[in-house]
């Protein structure tokens, strides 16, 4: 009996040496954090102060973003799409290259934009500073920060004319890098790849269907969308297609998604114009413009 | 014996360094379990959202609330309407709250007795405590489908007495436009501080007099603006909410339903304008106007009140005119410490201030028939009010609450040349609240609060020897929501 009892001992002894270490790591990274409280951001001449942005986060962000900036927040168990993981650095609007940290303007921007077809609302009624304060906050939570600079925003050319030839290069473009494969060849999200997507951490991911009426997460004017296709959704099977066509061709591709849309636009009268058929994902992939 | 003491002693200490090591450990496990603070649990099932995005404390709004409310009680996400909820959401909230509290009332004439009967009467204060009730209110609201919005709130007192606090259909962004909305029903007017959403629960403290004054002896009702009213409203506002208007068709009826007030309307405007100040938030300031007409002739019939035709109640002619404006501010200095003001200027037409208008207890006491005139000296009542209502807030989950409201008599009815000319202060009212509530949590399924809250108020003139009065009010209770 002794020997059993000592044998307990020893086991929970054993577990509790194991599982110490695990709580006192949850506060060390609390620790972490807090170290980066110092966190700035600057946006235009406003500069925000992570510090001064804690009452606002806990008020108005910690249900969903958690305390610890993780994306675990009391509500994570409701919302879909789920809350981002600020500790991971990751933004899916950037104004910067795929893979790089985004500039404060670009988080500055989200905030008050929100995110459509998501919880997260628009944020517009804060004052800019305060805005400023809670990107800096944003940032306080992820070591990135600390060891990389935000990318160079990318260039975006003027916005061309639109021409019916435009938005027939545009589609070629849509079927050349396949973007049908998603959004379906109607940009109706129903691509044959669209149910087996899934973002960084696993969870399944819905494309973005154009013809719902919905505005795009990122920003729903032409430039938002260029940006997009060149910088990609980081943290979503959104690929950066930076590497894969040219700018002109960006400007091409805009102008096709805007015949998908609900809204009426001049796209949409000269697809009508020309009697655009969708794509055919069965015929070989169109070259592209370079190589005609 | 000495030893014994010490020993006594030691115990005693041992006892109270206990008492006090348990005391901060409870103290600390309640801080510390507390979680973040909510609100009208309907809403914050439905978004995900905790109430302290949307209520600066339950149930008073902040800037992003009164944003979610401005656009139709939706975040614009495109997931307002109800197809995108699961089916078995269900938007209904009630509220409750028990209480013990003590009124204490001065100058109250009470009957004195001799040898078993009554021999006269004096003035006494009389004060009853005891545990009590509030109403209940079943709040039901959100969107039919996008951009159509509505809200249902059943209320009742403290005996199940139900009536319609609230039912209103909206419809919002017409032509994708924040600023056309339409609204039809039973609503609370666009008070930037709302009544509705009262921090505090006295009698007297848990409205806003100046929402409600009515002068000594006048008969209007009807320019309550603290009363949900009968009516449309058309109000807009810019895509962040910084300018906001509204305007208000109202049937002069106090909100009463059944048409038993003839054929008078009240028009009520606001409007105001937010500013950007940095770290010391968003500051708004702005104004509102009501003016209308009420009546004061009721028909009768074999010469008692005509009771109605066709379901509808009693019905008055002879409109006359009233009217209410002021000034709103509100304030922010950081996070923690903002400021509410609100002032008011009112008038009645002379025919109110007489007692002409509301019927009392279904009589018409005071009736505008033909050949009736004013008496001599009769004078439209003017006053003027403010409001000054502080918060500290020290956490989403403990607000302190203060308030101050005086109104000033400018003009009585009863002038100078009047048989009775009436003291210049007489009705003047300085009312004074504190309290604070305390959430121990906050979640987005339900609210609660422990509140906490001291109220007094004086009236000039209106005891039964025309001295003045003064009430007060202590309540605690468990203010919650589910």
């Amino acid at each position: 009996m002794r020997t059993r009892l000592r044998k307990w001992s020893l086991w929970l002894g054993a577990a509790a040496f194991l599982t110490l270490p695990l709580a006192s790591w949850a506060q060390l990274s609390t620790f972490d954090i807090e170290t980066r409280i110092g966190a700035e951001s600057h946006v235009g001449n406003i500069t925000g102060h992570a510090k001064d942005a804690k009452a606002d986060y806990r008020r108005y962000c910690v249900g969903c973003h958690g305390v610890l900036g993780d994306g675990n927040g009391e509500n994570f168990p409701w919302v879909d799409p789920k809350p981002r993981d600020f500790q991971l650095g990751v933004f899916k609007c950037r104004s910067t290259p795929t893979g790089t940290l985004p500039t404060d303007e670009d988080l500055f921007d989200t905030i008050a934009r929100g995110m459509d077809r998501s919880n997260m609302p628009q944020w517009s009624t804060f004052t800019k500073q305060e805005r400023a304060d809670l990107v800096a906050w944003v940032k306080h939570f992820s070591p990135r920060w600390a060891n990389e600079k935000p990318g160079a925003p990318i260039t975006i050319p003027p916005e061309p004319e639109v021409t019916p030839e435009r938005i027939k290069a545009g589609r070629d473009v849509f079927a050349r890098v396949q973007c049908w494969k998603c959004h379906g060849v109607q940009g109706m999200a129903n691509g044959p790849s669209a149910a087996t997507l899934t973002d960084d951490q696993g969870r399944p991911i819905q494309p973005f269907n154009f013809t719902e009426g919905a505005r795009p997460k990122c920003g729903d004017t032409d430039r938002d969308l260029y940006r997009i296709f060149m910088t990609g959704l980081d943290g979503t099977p959104m690929p950066s297609f930076a590497d894969n066509i040219k700018p002109d061709e960006a400007w091409d591709l805009v102008f096709y998604l805007r015949t998908f849309m609900r809204q009426h636009s001049k796209e949409k009268e000269l697809a009508k114009q020309l009697g655009l058929k969708p794509v055919d994902p069965n015929a070989p992939a169109p070259a592209a413009s370079g190589q005609q | 014996m000495h030893v014994k003491k010490r020993l006594q002693r030691c115990n005693f200490a041992y006892f109270a360094t206990s008492l006090s090591a348990v005391s901060l450990i409870l103290v600390s496990v309640v801080l510390t379990c507390s979680q973040p603070a909510n609100a009208l649990p309907a809403f914050a099932r439905k978004y995900g959202l905790r109430c302290s995005a949307c209520h600066e404390s339950w149930p008073m709004l902040n800037y992003f609330g009164q944003k979610f409310k401005d656009n139709g009680y939706q975040l614009m996400n495109d997931r307002d309407a109800p197809i995108w909820q699961n089916p078995g959401y269900w938007p209904v909230t009630f509220r409750i709250t028990p209480i013990w509290h003590r009124v204490s009332t001065g100058k109250v004439e009470i009957d004195t007795y001799s040898g078993g009967v009554v021999s006269g009467s004096s003035l006494q204060r009389v004060t009853s405590s005891g545990f009590d009730l509030s109403g209940l209110d079943f709040h039901t609201g959100g969107t039919l489908e996008k951009n159509f919005s509505f809200y249902v709130l059943p209320s009742s007192d403290a005996t199940a007495s139900f009536h319609f606090e609230t039912v209103m259909a909206r419809l919002d962004n017409l032509w994708g436009s924040p600023w056309l909305n339409v609204k039809l029903g039973k609503f609370e007017l666009d008070n930037l501080l709302s009544e509705k959403r009262i921090l505090t629960l006295t009698g007297n403290g848990g409205i806003y007099q100046l929402y409600h004054f009515i002068p000594v002896g006048d008969g209007n009702i009807f320019g309550q603006m603290g009363d949900n009213q009968l009516g449309v409203e058309v109000l807009g506002h810019s895509f962040d909410d910084r300018t906001r208007y509204s305007a208000a068709l109202l049937s002069s009826n106090d909100g009463q339903v059944g048409l038993s007030y003839g054929n008078a309307y009240t028009g009520f405007f606001a409007a105001s304008q937010a500013f950007d100040a940095g770290r010391a938030g968003v500051q708004r300031i702005g104004f509102y106007a009501m003016a209308g007409e009420a009546p004061t002739t009721w028909l009768t019939q074999g010469g008692i009140l005509f009771q109605g035709a066709n379901g509808t109640g009693p019905s008055a002619i002879g409109n006359k005119t009233f009217s209410r404006e002021g000034f709103v501010g509100q304030f922010y200095f950081g996070p923690h410490v903002d400021l509410t003001v609100v002032t008011q200027h009112g008038e009645d037409s002379a025919w109110f201030g007489q007692g002409y208008g509301d019927l009392i207890d279904g009589i018409a006491t005071a009736n505008n028939t033909t050949g009736t005139t004013l008496p001599a000296g009769a004078r439209n009542p003017t006053w003027n009010g403010v409001l000054f209502e502080p918060h500290y807030v020290y956490s989403p989950q403990l607000i302190f609450i203060g308030r101050y409201e005086t109104i000033r008599m400018s003009q009585q009815a009863n002038g100078p040349g009047s048989a009775l000319p009436s003291a210049s202060n007489l009705g003047n009212i300085s009312t004074y609240t504190i309290g604070y509530r305390y959430n121990p949590f906050m979640t987005s399924r339900a609210g609660f609060a422990w509140h906490n809250e001291y109220n007094w108020l004086h009236q000039d003139g209106t005891a039964p020897d025309g001295s003045n009065i003064n009430t007060s009010e202590l309540l605690i209770g468990f203010d919650f929501d589910f």
